[in-house]
């Protein structure tokens, strides 16, 4: 029987000619991933398996970016226990304050993730590198810990969902309106347990950056990852960034999916997903009048420096509206370096944002922007759970770059299309 | 396995903010997560669950972050078992590979209610209402699964040589 892109890729890594949805298999790893919050809870497990050190130092990596610059006493603790576990471990990949990034954005950008790659990460959002045409998946720390120790996890084969991508993205519309119109469609749990398998003609149009934001969210609809099928752009991007030899596994003409979807991205409008669920989107016809007194331009989806010359194209010269609050937070340093060589960070600032230091921080209701009860904020992040920014009656809406400009202008819920 | 607890009711998407905040995760101390265990979504949950207690909910519960704090939280506060409707997924791996014993049983998600006292029999499928005396069938776990359980979670089965 065929297989998915995802079942090639878990074959070859399990030493196995095929695979079927739902077979429990052991796969080698091509990199274990974890960061501060994670990795604490990883190590000391770890230390349990009475090891002799990683499996591989080069396949192992940590990055310092949810509570990073350490945010308090705790966090400062945290971040020295990953960075003595790495140290004491010659561990290569180690990334901390001045070189860390979001490592959603991070491994991409330094060419530790390569097209045919099988990865975990103790971050849900592992599933972003999918983007390259790798297996990739958020795990736990215990999960973790066994990577690190014997360089395999288990893994039940998923079935998949097929997108078949058609069209072209209109002006202001990016991957963001893409993955939360597809998470509209098909709910938080409409993939759970399966993999997201993105192909079809309109692949040509989408960006990396756009690849990228959509297989990140794929956890959004409960996957097991998101994937893409590689094609130039993909190859294009992963030689730009050193990566590793491509290996392309492309889904056989008769895998069996679940389901096969059509998405026609000519049709799809700026869209925003409504607390607090990345489920509840909506388009501008039907969203009145909503004032919001945060704007979050950032994180692990959409701190990419595409994401920020789109909000900056709309920002140029305007004002933030009086009494929002602007954070945008470049995800890595070279993204910081490069829209700082660009002008994109003193059009920010003009217009009466403030630029961080890159970090998860406000995302998770960590800290760099935290809503106080009855606040609400537009955010480029991924969820909007009840209180995931901070009190539990706040209230997040999860849009693109540009519809979180427009709505940094406006001071209400705007899109791009009406600034 | 065998368990039996009076249980505590929740609905669909429990997520795993809701279950432990991030703003204690500046911790991996297992009292400590356990002392704000569903703080966002039931303030009273901490002072009125027993040992034993049985969660049950909806669909997708552990949605969101992979945060191993979530299920680690929800054993830590003395809860002995977890039935939902359909768990994420992360949170399903997580919670075999730490040992809170988890079900898929909607059900038992049907006929429990809040308060009610249940026996679960995981081993024999079996989840009885002794409140109502209703019964409740439950598929086993895989045998990979079943293997990881019966070795106290994924860290023993690696350290005693069960998986390689």
């Amino acid at each position: 029987m065929g297989m998915t892109m995802t079942q090639k890729i878990l074959a070859s890594h399990a030493g196995l000619d095929s695979v079927q949805a739902g077979q429990l298999i052991l796969a080698n790893l091509d990199l274990v991933l974890g960061n501060d919050i994670t990795s604490p809870v990883a190590i000391k497990e770890f230390a349990k398996l009475n090891k002799n050190g990683v499996f591989d130092k080069d396949r192992v990596t940590m990055v310092m970016d949810h509570f990073a610059p350490n945010k308090d006493i705790k966090a400062a603790e945290q971040c020295k226990m990953c960075r003595d576990f790495c140290g004491e471990n010659n561990v290569t990949h180690f990334y901390d304050v001045g070189e860390m990034g979001i490592e959603h954005a991070l491994l991409p950008e330094k060419g530790l993730v390569s097209a045919g790659y099988a990865v975990i990460g103790a971050d849900s959002h592992t599933c972003t590198y999918g983007a390259l045409g790798a297996f990739s998946t958020g795990v736990g720390s215990t999960d973790m810990a066994c990577g690190m120790a014997i360089g395999k996890a288990w893994f039940k084969v998923p079935s998949a969902i097929k997108f078949n991508l058609t069209g072209k993205l209109r002006k202001y519309v990016s991957g963001k309106d893409v993955i939360l119109h597809i998470i509209g469609k098909i709910g938080v749990d409409g993939a759970l347990y399966r993999s997201m398998e993105f192909t079809g003609e309109g692949l040509a149009s989408l960006s990396m950056a756009d690849r990228l934001c959509i297989a990140n969210m794929a956890i959004e609809a409960g996957a097991k990852n998101g994937i893409f099928e590689v094609d130039d752009i993909t190859l294009d991007y992963i030689k730009a960034h050193n990566g590793a030899e491509p290996k392309i596994f492309r889904a056989d003409e008769d895998a069996q999916y679940d389901e096969v979807i059509e998405i026609n991205l000519s049709e799809i409008e700026p869209t925003v997903s409504f607390p607090h669920l990345p489920e509840n989107a909506k388009t501008f016809n039907e969203i009145g009048d909503i004032d919001i007194q945060q704007v979050v331009i950032g994180s692990c989806t959409n701190g990419r420096l595409e994401d920020l010359q789109e909000a900056a194209e709309i920002m140029k010269g305007k004002k933030c509206a009086k009494g929002v609050r602007v954070i945008v937070i470049p995800a890595t340093q070279q993204i910081y370096l490069d829209a700082m060589e660009q002008g994109l960070l003193k059009i920010f600032i003009e217009s009466g944002a403030v630029v961080s230091t890159p970090t998860c921080g406000p995302c998770l209701g960590g800290y760099m922007g935290i809503l106080a009860a009855g606040e609400r904020a537009v955010a480029t992040t991924n969820r909007n759970f009840v209180g995931r920014m901070g009190h539990v009656d706040s209230e997040i809406y999860l849009a693109s770059p540009a519809t979180a400009a427009a709505s940094a202008i406006t001071g209400k819920i705007t899109s791009p299309w009406n600034i | 396995m065998k368990y039996t607890g009076n249980v505590i009711k929740y609905g669909d998407n429990v997520d795993t903010d809701v279950i432990i905040p991030a703003r204690y995760l500046n911790t991996s101390d297992h009292k400590e997560l356990a002392s704000h265990c569903m703080e966002d979504l039931d303030k009273t949950f901490t002072s009125r669950v027993k040992q034993g207690d049985i969660i049950t909910a909806g669909f997708n519960f552990g949605c969101g972050s992979s945060r191993e704090h979530a299920p680690i939280a929800i054993k830590a506060s003395g809860v002995s078992l977890v039935i939902a409707r359909s768990f994420a997924r992360i949170f399903y791996r997580n919670s075999i590979n730490i040992g809170l014993a988890i079900v898929e049983c909607p059900e038992a998600v049907d006929g429990i209610n809040e308060g009610d006292k249940v026996e679960a029999d995981l081993d024999n499928g079996i989840i009885k209402n002794l409140t109502t005396g209703a019964e409740f069938k439950t598929e086993p776990f895989p045998e990979f699964v079943q293997k990881i359980i019966e070795n106290g979670g994924l860290i023993n089965s690696i350290a005693e040589g069960v998986i390689k």
